[in-house]
């Protein structure tokens, strides 16, 4: 069977022979025009001049647009319509786009728009936390807040009590392949658009109110981008829309690919928080109840912020049993890039939360952090954890999951945790990674280096899968079986180098028995599935898989019915066999078409069980929950601030995985992503709130030389209990949250330093590091 | 009036003459004169390598080298390597050891690739690591496109000793 084998990504060759196309691959049109928007170069303030007259007299310009020029809807926000085009009198951010060159290259319309004489009465933009919480520039109307039992009363009669705070930092996407888009115009005003989008669905909706047309007179196509992270969830709308309705008024093809400086100044990235606790525990480490504050900054629309916000907040228990907590966020309106989706799509800040807390209590009560973790953890399923994984060995009486956790097993939110598997998947690691022994040797080689220090950390993720707005998950699939036996395959679902495709591929061809060679794999298309969800939440397998097993199902019911005549019928090998016979696909296939059965179908997929209330925070807002969990070791140089990771080591559960290669893929690029997250990538702002780190030369984003010298990586043979797709779970974004261990531990070396709690904020630059170190040594 | 120059070059074994800007970016001139879309553009700035091609034996960032400079010059881009029909050896190997995730680094990954071997046939995994620095993939964690490389490696140098 096609499914669970490790099989190459299906644009392999595609891609190592520089073949497979991008959007700036596609061959066009005769007469393609392209386009640059003119930015804001001022953070907040009126409009009171825009004389473009140089910007349309320069080489190559056909025209040049602003808002007043644009004949339907100035929109594309994915959410609350706040997000012009073109900016409309006010501006916003540094970036905005204000107006749009259309000329005959992307040179000519880039050069263009720096001719513009803009004038703005600035306003003073608000950029910090403290700006926006002292003017009240709040999204939603104000703080939201989720409590389950008391906090504060068990915080107050705890043992023992920490409080702290620390800022994280948010994270430049960087795809590779920066946004594109590619208008077509056809015939009686209908358009098709290439995009390089994690969501053809908004991106058909957002074209079509610019044009002005129903949905049906749009058609999107994206057959791969070049890495997307969340990034392409809504940021390519403002692409799609300029291409299309400058390829409508000039009727000629258009397109548009940001420069990377413009696109790290224009599009948003992951959003920063600032997260405050106060937490009342036992003396041997067990929390009471805690209370979270999360400050984070959406930037100057809404976009995605409220979701995003709310992810934070759903992951402040991550693997513990919080027996009370208050979760309170603020989601502040600030003058810069509009914070977005970003692979964790808030989770990652969130686990950081409590991670961060867990590190703060074993630092309070000199104990290891290891142990505090395992004392927090959730109860497992009984017995179904043991049967799942199996370690070989009992768990140690002191961490026993069936003696220590008398509350019931529910998230902060109210949903009981069934499937928690880190238990034992940390008994595994530790041994593996042999934790113990390199902990103990790295104190004592500690001792004997004044300059260089070592750390190690371990820490756990447990991250909920669905999206939280419940009717988004939905997929659609459409599958035909041609007379020949080939198949050609179509779903809601889009490829960024994920391996989406392929594992869908080895799904139907798993239904048919068939090899994958016979299933072609096709562009995500508007005009082929329609109301499709972002490829986005991890759930591009789960909910895509199911819609096409769907779809195989009923054309394979239709051909099994037909042949068998009430003989079963099995499709394996090639071959389809009933009774005595035993005919290929091909000829199966043949057959049914002879006899006028059809041999196309539709498959849709709703993820059922789901029961979410936002208002209240309450509910199950997920399907289930994939685990992790990660060991690393770094050294930091105390007189520079300097460091290295010098060893990972990393378990993770995708379920019975659909296939093994491409989520140890998704596994180790997540944990390295993750570890730049809180290491190198740093986000700078100045006071006139411009981006400084708006390339490559500014922001580092990790090399292969900072890659861990060793890097041992498994998967959990493991089985989802809930009906998903071959029983695997999602991987997208939960391996994100491995690279946590790589701060902790730069913190944990810290700590070598003094005894003082070292303090970090992320990224845990060499700045931070060395001002960290210079404070515990005081 | 005409600011122009005459430019030649040999590209994959092909040559190719044509009048250009001198400033024209080499890049520009390989996607959009020549479709040679291979080598991509990443970050116009040379740090990321997706636009990496060989020029005279050396490994170059086409975005940020203009034509004017590449006059008369022998480059082979991953079009010069092998085709899907006719793969080289790192090719293959980044392909079955699943060295590529959304792909866009990979033609500058495995074209940076070819000359790192050239210059250094038996590397360890640390000079691989430090021999691709200048490289940027957003996706795999490297840890695969390490192990395609040595992959490689060893079959560059098993058939080279059974040549012997």
């Amino acid at each position: 069977m096609t499914v669970r084998q490790p099989l190459p990504h299906d644009s392999g060759p595609l891609h190592v022979t520089g073949s497979a196309r991008y959007i700036d691959d596609i061959p066009t049109p005769r007469d393609c025009l392209h386009i640059a928007f003119g930015q804001s170069p001022k953070a907040r303030g009126t409009i009171t001049s825009l004389d473009l007259s140089a910007v349309k007299s320069a080489t190559g310009v056909v025209t040049v647009l602003t808002a007043d020029d644009l004949p339907f809807s100035n929109d594309v926000s994915p959410s609350i319509h706040d997000e012009p085009l073109l900016a409309v009198g006010q501006v916003h951010y540094v970036g905005q786009p204000i107006f749009m060159v259309v000329a005959d290259s992307h040179l000519n319309a880039r050069k263009a728009a720096r001719l513009a004489k803009i004038e703005i009465a600035e306003e003073k933009p608000i950029l910090s936390v403290e700006d926006a919480m002292a003017a009240g520039s709040f999204f939603e109307g104000g703080p939201r807040t989720w409590s389950k039992g008391d906090a504060k009363a068990a915080i107050e009669n705890a043992p023992r009590r920490l409080t702290g705070q620390f800022d994280m930092g948010g994270q430049e996407h960087f795809y590779l392949e920066g946004q594109a888009a590619l208008a077509l115009p056809q015939d009686n005003g209908d358009m098709v658009v290439h995009s390089s989008t994690q969501h053809p669905t908004e991106i058909q909706h957002k074209v079509a109110d610019a044009l002005g047309v129903p949905m049906h007179a749009v058609r999107v196509e994206c057959r791969r981008m070049g890495g997307g992270f969340g990034g392409k969830e809504s940021q390519g709308n403002a692409l799609a829309v300029a291409t299309a309705v400058a390829a409508r008024l000039s009727g000629r093809a258009c397109k548009m690919r940001y420069d990377r400086d413009d696109d790290m100044v224009i599009t948003g990235k992951r959003h920063d928080f600032r997260i405050g606790y106060e937490v009342g525990f036992d003396d041997k480490g067990r929390i009471k109840g805690i209370a979270f504050t999360q400050i984070t900054r959406g930037g100057w629309a809404q976009d995605l912020t409220g979701p995003v916000a709310d992810r934070a907040m759903l992951h402040s228990d991550n693997a513990y049993l919080l027996p009370h907590a208050t979760i309170t966020s603020y989601r502040l309106k600030t003058n810069m890039q509009s914070a977005t989706a970003f692979r964790g799509f808030g989770g990652p800040q969130g686990v950081l939360g409590i991670e961060r807390v867990m590190d703060h209590i074993a630092h309070d009560l000199d104990m290891d952090p290891v142990d505090v973790r395992r004392l927090n953890y959730y109860a497992p399923a009984k017995g179904a954890e043991a049967k799942a994984i199996g370690t070989g060995k009992p768990f140690g009486a002191e961490f026993s999951p069936e003696t220590h956790r008398p509350e019931p097993n529910t998230t902060p939110y109210g949903m009981e945790v069934k499937d928690f598997l880190l238990h034992s998947m940390t008994e595994r690691l530790l041994e593996t990674s042999d934790y113990k022994n390199r902990k103990a040797q790295i104190a004592a080689w500690n001792a004997n280096s004044p300059i260089l220090k070592r750390g190690i950390a371990f820490s756990p993720v447990k991250f909920g899968i669905s999206f939280t707005l419940t009717h988004l998950n939905q997929a659609g699939a459409l599958v035909h079986v041609y007379q020949d036996g080939s198949i050609m395959l179509n779903h809601g679902g889009t490829e960024m180098g994920q391996g989406l495709f392929q594992k869908i591929a080895q799904v139907a061809a798993a239904r048919f028995g068939v090899s994958t060679e016979t299933v072609k794999i096709t562009a995500t298309d508007t005009a082929k599935v329609p109301n499709t969800s972002a490829t986005a939440a991890s759930s591009g397998s789960d909910l895509n898989g199911m819609a096409v097993l769907a779809a195989c199902d009923a054309i394979r019911t239709r051909m099994a019915e037909f042949l068998g005549q009430g003989a079963s019928v099995t499709f394996a090998d090639g071959m389809v066999t009933w009774g005595g016979h035993s005919i290929t696909f091909a000829e199966a296939a043949m057959r049914c078409y002879q006899a006028r059965v059809g041999l196309s179908a539709t498959g849709f997929y709703k993820t059922p069980d789901l029961s979410w209330d936002r208002e209240a925070g309450k509910g199950r807002p997920f399907f289930y929950f994939a685990h992790g969990a990660s060991v690393t070791e770094v050294v930091i140089d105390t007189l520079t601030g300097e460091n290295r990771i010098l060893r990972a080591d990393v378990l993770h559960d995708v379920g019975a995985s659909l296939n093994p290669a491409l989520d140890k893929g998704q596994v180790e690029g997540g944990y390295v992503q993750g570890a730049g997250w809180l290491t190198t990538e740093e986000l700078v702002w100045d006071d006139h709130g411009r981006l400084r780190t708006h390339a490559p030369s500014t922001y580092k984003i990790p090399a292969c030389s900072d890659r861990p010298p060793v890097f041992n990586v498994d998967l959990v043979d493991g089985e989802n209990p809930e009906a998903t797709i071959y029983r695997s779970k999602a991987v997208g974004e939960p391996p994100f949250m491995l690279g946590i261990s790589a701060f902790l531990a730069l913190s944990d070396a810290v700590a070598a330093c003094g005894d003082r709690y070292p303090d970090l904020d992320a990224p845990a630059t060499p700045e931070r590091i060395l001002m960290a170190v210079k404070r515990v040594q005081a | 009036m005409s600011n122009k120059m005459h430019i030649k070059l040999n590209v994959n074994g092909e040559g190719h003459e044509f009048l250009a800007e001198p400033r024209e970016l080499l890049i520009y001139t390989l996607r959009e004169r020549l479709n040679i879309t291979g080598p991509h553009i990443g970050c116009e700035t040379s740090h990321c390598g997706a636009c990496t091609v060989t020029i005279n034996g050396k490994s170059v960032k086409a975005c940020t080298m203009f034509v004017a400079q590449a006059d008369g010059a022998d480059i082979t881009t991953i079009e010069g390597l092998g085709g899907p029909d006719n793969m080289h050896v790192l090719q293959e190997a980044f392909r079955e050891h699943h060295g590529l995730q959304c792909g866009y680094c990979t033609p500058g990954m495995i074209t940076r690739a070819s000359k790192l071997l050239e210059e250094n046939p038996n590397p360890t995994e640390e000079e691989v690591r430090f021999g691709m620095a200048g490289n940027i993939c957003r996706c795999t964690g490297y840890q695969n496109i390490v192990k395609s490389i040595l992959a490689a490696a060893s079959e560059l140098n098993a058939a080279k000793e059974a040549a012997e």
